[in-house]
């Protein structure tokens, strides 16, 4: 059984916060967020090739990757890697091109639980409300034909 | 009303605790201003104010019956709601199960498993 994804939307505040343990060390969750083999094999959606252009994740380091859609279409995201500590944080922007402009702040914080265990943390902060549900809306959107078979089976 | 300002309506309507509550009840089934007035304590007009707010948000529809008038959740409205939120939920619960096999191939790789759950 994979571990749940607590996710919270609270009114009123253009935020988006989750939580997610995984069953593996905080050094390998870490590893998987810096390493770009890596990122490339689980942040893109079933169907759409994730290439990276550049994915440097270190204080002052940034990204660019582009997902080719079913229909063919690229979906290009990008940004800069503000802070980046050592299987303890990481302050990342995230833009999607088809809303320009529209850039939101992710916080996320690599926790240590003990037993070879470990919690993600995030925290989004929007430019606005508005934002924060018409992006989560059509940025994704795209990625989530068959969005759970494939991953069961990725690595099998 | 477009869509999007439908949302903001709905979110607007939503972002009262009162209306909430009432909402909650709604979803056990119809019930009239009077039953929904019961556990507040505020007035029947308050009450009759927020339910009034939650039907130009399409949350809830009354009926024509002239002698109960009871309020209806109207699910559709909600569901359109949650729909984006879903869907933000459905890509990073995706992206997290992706991640989970990544980990999982490299410990066997290195000749570790997974770490027992407490």
């Amino acid at each position: 059984m994979s571990n749940p994804l607590k996710l919270s939307v609270p009114e009123g505040v253009p935020f988006i916060d989750f939580e997610r343990e995984f069953d593996f060390p905080v050094e390998a969750v870490f590893e998987a967020h810096r390493n770009p083999e890596m990122i490339s094999k689980w942040l893109g959606p079933r169907n759409t090739n994730i290439q990276l252009d550049h994915y440097d994740f270190r204080t002052g380091g940034s990204y660019r990757y582009t997902h080719i859609g079913p229909d063919g279409q690229p979906y290009v995201f990008t940004g800069v890697f503000h802070t980046v500590r050592e299987n303890e944080f990481a302050i990342q922007t995230f833009e999607f091109d088809g809303y320009p402009d529209v850039v939101s702040i992710e916080f996320m914080t690599f926790e240590d639980l003990g037993g070879g265990r470990s919690k993600l943390i995030g925290h989004s902060v929007y430019p606005t409300l508005e934002a924060r549900d018409g992006m989560a809306q059509s940025g994704m959107e795209y990625g989530m034909s068959e969005g759970y078979e494939r991953l069961d089976g990725l690595l099998s | 009303m477009t869509d999007d300002e439908l949302l903001d309506k709905a979110f607007m309507a939503l972002a009262d605790p009162a209306r909430r509550r009432i909402i909650a009840h709604l979803s056990r089934g119809p019930a009239t201003v009077n039953e929904l007035a019961e556990p507040f304590e505020i007035t029947k007009q308050a009450v009759s104010r927020h339910i009034r707010v939650l039907e130009q948000a399409e949350l809830v529809t009354r009926s024509r019956d002239a002698q109960r008038r009871p309020v209806h959740l109207n699910p559709a409205r909600l569901e359109a709601l949650t729909a984006w939120i879903d869907q933000y939920r459905l890509v990073r619960e995706s992206q997290f199960r992706a991640l989970d096999n990544i980990l999982e191939s490299k410990a066997s790789q290195a000749g570790f498993s997974r770490a027992p759950k407490e």
